[in-house]
């Protein structure tokens, strides 16, 4: 009862009922499934910019945007308005094709997403056989899109601003993809509707492995490019890195697809970790499943914003040493636990249970490495102003 | 039908991005366009149903190999060199020998041979299968391609390292 | 259905130009590129024959895997070979590459 997948059948029906053959049905049902995710998708967006400006304003103890429609909720309309009124500025002997391209395929490669994730029990756009494989692939398509925004602004330093930005997601590309390997693991499938079902029970899989959750949260954090990662923005650093030379509408795409690289990224997240459209009785009441999504995504996108209003930025060279020293070597232990637990002949409760003492070692020993390393580079800098010690 | 038109329009758009791989002037868009054309022959996978090929050719390919080749063509300078033609001296033998080569392929190997083609179905569980079979059975060559990888990322990293003096 | 022989020149023509940038090109990277799309045509092949040969083996996926993981390797090592020789040499035109020392 209550059931969204009932409005599918109802859908198939009318169509049958209307004599159509099957392969003019498959096309007008991709194309409706098409447009009800990019309205999700885009409207989202709408709402995500809102509720970043307003809880960002809130930590710092400030209203926000108030005056434009009840709780400043048309502000995000009205920027869209401001820049698609902007010049669009062209640079000069810029590559025009690249230049065109590359905001565009910066939100393809993000809006792709949207089609495998898992809203409720059977709400799927398409429930790929490499849901998660898919989801890596992706993710590389959009650093191709940060180089060609680079390269084509004829701009030495939009260009370092991009190798930059690419060292960045290809560094930490290599601990999301370990993080999602984790749970592929322990459900035994790479389908997202396959991963969702398989937290059934309470047996969410950022429980059972917190450590591997944290990673991904922070590897997720990095290949947004959001704070503490988010040098990009950074005034101090190359200005506005790759989208230097953009102005108007097509920085209005990058923005966009910002947004929705986080609202994705969160999804991703609660599929992967807190068990997607899990919670008590979605079984007996299916409509439940998308509402659990969506408070599950909101709060993990709420703390992404919140981490945003938080803490400063890293420096590159922190943040490249912070990859590759510590995030790569706790993703493949922990991948190793959870592959060898998984393995192991005792029942699911107590492979849990393993598994999420192995995540707490881990995780303890790795701080700890780390807070050694701290104080030992805070004494070499010993002075009498303690200043930020270093990583590397 | 809808399958044959949608082979021919995924296989003209690759040959095509192949065509001006080889024949343009700029590298950088001869990069872009070894891009397109990774993806076109992502989506002949998926016709001949291997969407896992097609997700790793994706990911491989343009996710790595591609990056690695615009990263190279940029620390080399190689994009100033647009105003030269791109063809070295041997330019007009090399495309002589291609289309024989070309016409000789397809007339003997694609339309001639009688290839034992058979009517079965991919199999449902065909990556468990895979990956079953690539610990199993084939799990010498996934250790030494895994061998291969370290000994290319290690040498890669030796060969093109600054030289401190 | 999609006869096995269109696959089989697609692969073709696509191996006939990647066999082209080779050898008409001057720029080492314009090569490796080449080599790429020979490389992906080998690819097209096996997996055509894979399909309508022998679906229920999955012999040609290991070995398309294997091709795949061979080529970024490769093209890794190439690289770095053209990047040490453009900070020797200033360039990487291979017509100027042709003595062994100095």
């Amino acid at each position: 009862m209550l059931d969204p997948l009932i409005l599918g059948e109802w859908w198939k029906s009318f169509l049958e009922g209307l004599g159509l053959s099957s392969g003019w049905i498959i096309l007008i049902n991709a194309v409706v499934v098409t447009v009800i995710l990019l309205g999700f998708g885009l409207t989202s967006v709408l709402f995500l910019i809102w509720l970043e400006r307003k809880l960002a304003a809130r930590v710092q103890d400030r209203l926000g945007p108030n005056r434009l429609g009840p709780y400043g909720l048309i502000q995000t309309v009205a920027d869209a308005l401001k820049l698609m009124t902007k010049e669009d500025i062209t640079p000069d002997n810029a590559e025009r094709i690249t230049y065109n391209l590359a905001p565009g395929l910066s939100v393809f490669a993000v809006l792709m997403l949207l089609l495998v994730i898992p809203f409720g029990p059977g709400l799927i756009g398409v429930d790929l056989n490499i849901g998660v494989l898919f989801i890596v692939a992706m993710g590389s398509i959009g650093i191709m899109a940060a180089l060609m925004a680079g390269w084509s602004s004829n701009n030495k330093y939009a260009l370092l601003g991009a190798f930059r930005a690419v060292a960045q997601l290809l560094s930490y590309e290599i601990p999301m993809v370990l993080a999602m390997a984790a749970p592929v693991i322990l459900a035994g499938t790479m389908r997202m509707n396959g991963l969702a079902e398989a937290q059934g029970g309470g047996r969410w899989f950022g429980l059972v492995m917190p450590a591997m959750f944290i990673i991904y949260i922070l590897a997720a954090l990095a290949e947004n490019e959001r704070t503490p990662f988010d040098f990009l923005e950074a005034d101090s650093e190359i200005v506005a890195g790759y989208h230097i030379e953009y102005s108007g509408l097509k920085f209005a795409w990058f923005f966009l697809g910002f947004f929705l690289n986080t609202l994705l990224l969160a999804s991703i997240a609660t599929t992967l970790f807190l068990g997607g459209w899990q919670g008590p009785f979605v079984k007996q009441v299916p409509i439940l499943g998308p509402i659990y999504y969506f408070i599950k995504t909101t709060v993990i996108i709420a703390f992404f914003m919140w981490e945003r209003a938080t803490f400063p930025r890293l420096r590159i060279d922190q943040m490249m040493a912070f990859a590759w020293k510590v995030l790569v070597p706790m993703g493949l232990v922990l991948v190793l636990a959870a592959a060898a637990v998984a393995k192991l002949p005792v029942g699911t409760a107590l492979q849990s249970v393993i598994l999420f003492v192995v995540n707490v070692v881990v995780l303890l020993v790795a701080l700890g490495a780390i807070g050694r390393h701290l104080r030992k580079e805070a004494e070499r800098y010993k002075v009498e102003v303690r200043p930020m010690p270093t990583m590397s | 039908m809808v399958l044959q038109g949608v082979f021919i329009i995924v296989s003209l758009f690759t040959l095509l991005s192949a065509l001006m791989v080889v024949t343009h002037r700029n590298l950088f868009i001869s990069a872009l366009f070894l891009v397109s054309t990774f993806f076109g022959v992502a989506a002949l996978y998926v016709l001949l149903e291997a969407e896992f090929l097609a997700v790793a050719q994706v990911l491989v390919y343009i996710g790595a190999i591609a990056t690695l080749i615009i990263f190279a063509i940029m620390l080399s300078r190689g994009m100033m060199q647009g105003r030269t033609s791109p063809y070295n001296a041997q330019a007009m033998w090399a495309g002589i020998g291609s289309v024989v080569l070309g016409l000789l392929l397809l007339y003997v190997v694609a339309f001639q041979v009688d290839w034992p083609v058979t009517d079965a179905k991919v199999p449902a569980d065909t990556i468990s299968n895979l990956g079953a079979a690539l610990v199993g059975h084939y799990v010498i060559p996934f250790e030494v391609a895994s061998v291969l990888l370290l000994a290319a990322l290690i040498g890669a990293v030796m060969i093109a390292r600054e030289k401190e003096y | 259905m999609i006869p096995l022989s269109w696959y089989l020149a697609v692969a073709a023509v696509l191996f006939v130009m990647g066999f082209y940038g080779v050898l008409a090109r001057r720029n080492a990277i314009a090569i490796l590129m080449g080599i790429e799309l020979m490389l992906n045509s080998v690819n097209i092949n096996l997996l055509a024959f894979w399909r309508y040969v022998h679906p229920t083996d999955v012999a040609g996926l290991v070995f398309a895997i294997i091709v795949i993981t061979v080529a970024a390797a490769e093209a890794a090592v190439g690289l770095a070979l053209f990047i040490a020789l453009y900070r020797l040499r200033d360039t990487v035109n291979i017509d100027e590459v042709d003595l062994l020392k100095g």
